[in-house]
C-alpha cells in the first residue's frame, strides 16, 4: 500500500467517524423528540390549552403555564432590550479603550457564564425582598433580564463591530454627531445582529425554571396573571411539577407541555435564523 | 502665488499619535477654488495632515495636535468652534468608496437630513442637484430608491462625492480618491476635479504622479512627517529645489 493509499484510507476512517459522531447527536435528539411526541401529542387540543390547572390530571391544563411565559417573555424584552442595546452600543461605541472598559468587558463575558440559579438568588434578595415585589411577574422578569444582560450586550458589540469604520467615517464626515452616526447608521446595520442575539437570550430565558423558582415562582396558580405584579408560574415550572409526580398521566401532560415549550423556542430560534439570513442577503460590504 | 485668496492653512502643526510624532512643524498654505496635491511615500503623514483638516482624527484616542490650522482665517481647534459646523464646510471623500448601505436617494441626502431638513420637494432638488454635479444623475435617476451598494466602484465613488456636495462645503478633501478604482472611473473623477475646482478648494493626497501633475495646481511633498517642498505643480515636477523630491517624483524611492 502506498503512502497516498494510506492516507485516502485514513482520510475515509475520519469521515465515517465523523458521521457516526453527528448521528449520535441528532439520534438522541430524534429518540427525545420521538418519545416525548408520542406522549405527549394525543394530550394536546384545545381544552388543554384553555383549561387551569387541577389536582386531577385529566382536567389539567397549561392555560396559567403559557400566559405566564408569554408575559414574562413580554416584561423581559421590555426591561432587557434597551438596556442591553444601550449598554451594548455604549461600550462599542463611546467608552474610551482604558483599563476600566477592558476590566468591565472582561467581566460582562463572565457574567454570561454564571449558572441561572445564582440569579434567581440575586433577584430573590433585590426584587422579592429589598423592593419588595414578591414573587411577581415583575421579580421574575427583572431577574431573567438579568440572566440575559450578558448575552444581550456582547452579541451588541459583536454586531456593532461588524459594521466597518468607513461607514462611521463617511457618516462623521457629513457632520453627523455621534449619536446621529450610531442612530442613522450603525443601529440599522447591525440591527439583524442585535435581534438575533435578543431573540436567542431570549429562547433561553423561556426555558429555565430555577432562577424563578428561587424567586418564588408557583407551580399552582388558579388565575391568568393580569398584571406584572400578580403571582404566575411558567411552562419550566409547570413540567417540572408535573414530572415529579408519580402518576403516569401528569408524565403524559408533562410531554404535551414539553411539546408546547419546545415549540415556542423553536419558533424564537427560527425567528433568529430568518433574521439573519435575511441580514446577510442585504448586505455585504 | 499670491493670485487667489487662502482658504485653509496649517502653521507649524505637530501631530502626535500618542508618543508619536506624525507631523512635524507643517507650514503650509493652501488657494482658494485651487487643487493642492499631497504627495510622498507611504507612512509619511498624508492622510494624518488631510484628516486633520476636518477633525477626522478626533475620535482616535490618543491623537493631539499642537499649531494651528486655519480655515478662513479661524482656527479650527479652536474651543467654540462646532466640528459638526466645520465638516459642513470641509467635506471629505474617501480612498475606498463608502456609500451607505441605504438607497442611492438615503446616500445623497443624507447630510441634509441630518442638519434637520425634511422636506422632500427640496431634498430631491438638493440631489438631483449633486448628482448632476457629479455626472451621475443620467446613470442612477431610474433607480434612486435602490441600494447604493448595487453601483460600480467608481459610481460609488462619485456618489460619495455627490453626498459631500450635496451640503455645499466651500473645501473639498480627497484621500486617494481613485487608488481603488478602474482607469475609465478615475478618468472621470479627474475630470470632475477639474470641474469642481471652480467652486471649490480641493486637496487631493495621491501615490499617482501623473494625477498630481494632471489635476493639481500646487503640490506638497511629505517625507517621514515633514513637509519637505511645496510649491507650483509644475516647478515641483520639472525643477523640485530639493534633492528628496527629485528622487520621489523620479520615482527612485518612495
Ligand atoms: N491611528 C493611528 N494610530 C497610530 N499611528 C498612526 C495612526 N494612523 C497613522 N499612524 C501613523 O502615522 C504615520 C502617518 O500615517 P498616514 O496614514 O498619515 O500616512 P500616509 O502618508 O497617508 O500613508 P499612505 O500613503 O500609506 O496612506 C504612519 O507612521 C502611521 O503608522
Ligand atoms: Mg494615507
Amino acid at each position: 500500500m502506498t503512502n497516498s493509499d494510506k492516507n485516502r484510507l485514513k482520510d475515509k476512517a475520519f469521515q465515517v467517524f465523523g458521521i457516526f459522531c453527528t448521528l449520535i447527536g441528532l439520534v438522541v435528539l430524534a429518540v427525545f423528540l420521538i418519545d416525548i411526541l408520542i406522549k405527549g401529542l394525543g394530550r394536546i387540543d384545545w381544552e388543554f390549552l384553555t383549561s387551569l390547572p387541577s389536582r386531577r390530571a385529566a382536567r389539567a391544563g397549561i392555560l396559567t403555564a403559557w400566559a405566564g411565559t408569554l408575559w414574562i417573555l413580554v416584561l423581559t424584552t421590555i426591561i432587557a432590550f434597551p438596556l442591553g442595546v444601550s449598554a451594548g452600543v455604549y461600550l462599542e461605541e463611546y467608552a474610551r479603550k482604558n483599563r476600566l472598559s477592558n476590566f468591565l468587558e472582561i467581566n460582562i463575558s463572565n457574567l454570561a457564564g454564571v449558572p441561572s440559579i445564582i440569579y434567581g438568588l440575586l433577584g430573590m434578595e433585590i426584587f422579592v425582598r429589598q423592593m419588595g415585589l414578591g414573587g411577581s411577574l415583575l421579580s421574575g422578569a427583572l431577574t431573567l433580564s438579568l440572566l440575559i444582560l450578558p448575552i444581550i450586550i456582547v452579541t451588541t458589540r459583536e454586531a456593532i463591530k461588524a459594521v466597518p469604520g468607513s461607514i462611521r467615517d463617511g457618516s462623521y464626515a457629513l457632520g453627523a454627531s455621534k449619536w446621529q452616526t450610531v442612530w442613522n447608521q450603525v443601529l440599522p446595520a447591525s440591527f439583524g445582529g442585535i435581534l438575533t442575539g435578543i431573540i436567542l437570550a431570549l429562547s433561553r430565558a423561556v426555558g429555565e425554571a430555577a432562577p424563578l423558582i428561587v424567586i418564588g415562582a408557583l407551580a399552582y396558580v388558579p388565575f391568568i396573571p393580569s398584571s406584572p405584579l400578580d403571582e404566575f408560574t411558567v411552562l419550566p415550572i409547570q413540567i417540572f411539577n408535573w414530572t415529579s409526580r408519580p402518576q403516569e398521566a401528569f408524565l403524559i401532560n408533562a410531554a404535551a407541555a414539553i411539546i408546547m415549550l419546545l415549540f415556542i423556542t423553536f419558533l424564537l430560534n427560527g425567528i433568529a435564523v430568518y433574521l439573519r439570513n435575511k441580514q446577510q442577503k442585504k448586505i455585504k460590504w | 502665488m499670491a493670485k487667489n485668496n487662502i482658504k485653509l492653512e496649517a502653521k507649524n502643526l505637530n501631530a502626535y499619535y500618542g508618543d508619536f510624532k506624525a507631523l512635524k512643524d507643517i507650514t503650509i498654505s493652501m488657494e482658494e477654488k485651487a487643487v493642492t496635491a499631497f504627495i510622498g511615500p507611504s507612512g509619511c503623514g498624508k492622510s494624518t495632515f488631510l484628516r486633520t483638516l476636518n477633525r477626522m482624527n478626533d475620535y482616535i484616542d490618543g491623537f493631539r495636535t499642537e499649531g494651528d490650522i486655519l480655515l478662513d482665517g479661524k482656527d479650527i481647534y479652536d474651543k467654540n468652534i462646532r466640528v459638526d459646523e466645520l465638516r459642513k464646510e470641509v467635506g471629505m471623500v474617501f480612498q475606498k468608496p463608502n456609500p451607505f448601505p441605504k438607497t442611492i436617494f438615503e446616500n445623497v441626502v443624507y447630510g441634509l437630513k441630518i442638519q434637520g431638513i425634511k422636506n422632500k420637494a427640496h431634498l430631491e432638488e438638493a440631489a438631483e442637484k449633486s448628482l448632476r454635479q457629479t455626472a451621475l444623475w443620467e446613470e442612477v435617476k431610474d433607480k434612486m430608491h435602490k441600494s447604493a451598494l448595487a453601483l460600480s466602484g467608481g459610481q460609488q465613488q462619485r456618489l460619495c462625492i455627490a453626498r459631500a456636495l450635496a451640503i455645499s462645503p466651500s473645501v473639498i478633501l480627497m484621500d486617494e480618491p481613485t487608488s481603488a478604482l478602474d482607469p475609465i472611473s478615475t478618468a472621470k473623477i479627474e475630470e470632475l476635479i477639474y470641474e469642481l475646482k471652480n467652486d471649490y478648494t480641493i486637496v487631493i493626497v495621491t501615490h499617482n504622479m501623473q494625477q498630481a501633475g494632471r489635476v493639481s495646481d500646487n503640490t506638497a511633498f511629505f517625507y517621514m512627517g515633514e513637509l519637505i517642498e511645496f510649491g507650483k505643480t509644475k516647478t515641483i515636477f520639472t525643477s523640485p529645489s530639493n534633492d528628496r523630491t527629485q528622487n520621489y517624483i523620479t520615482g527612485r524611492f518612495g
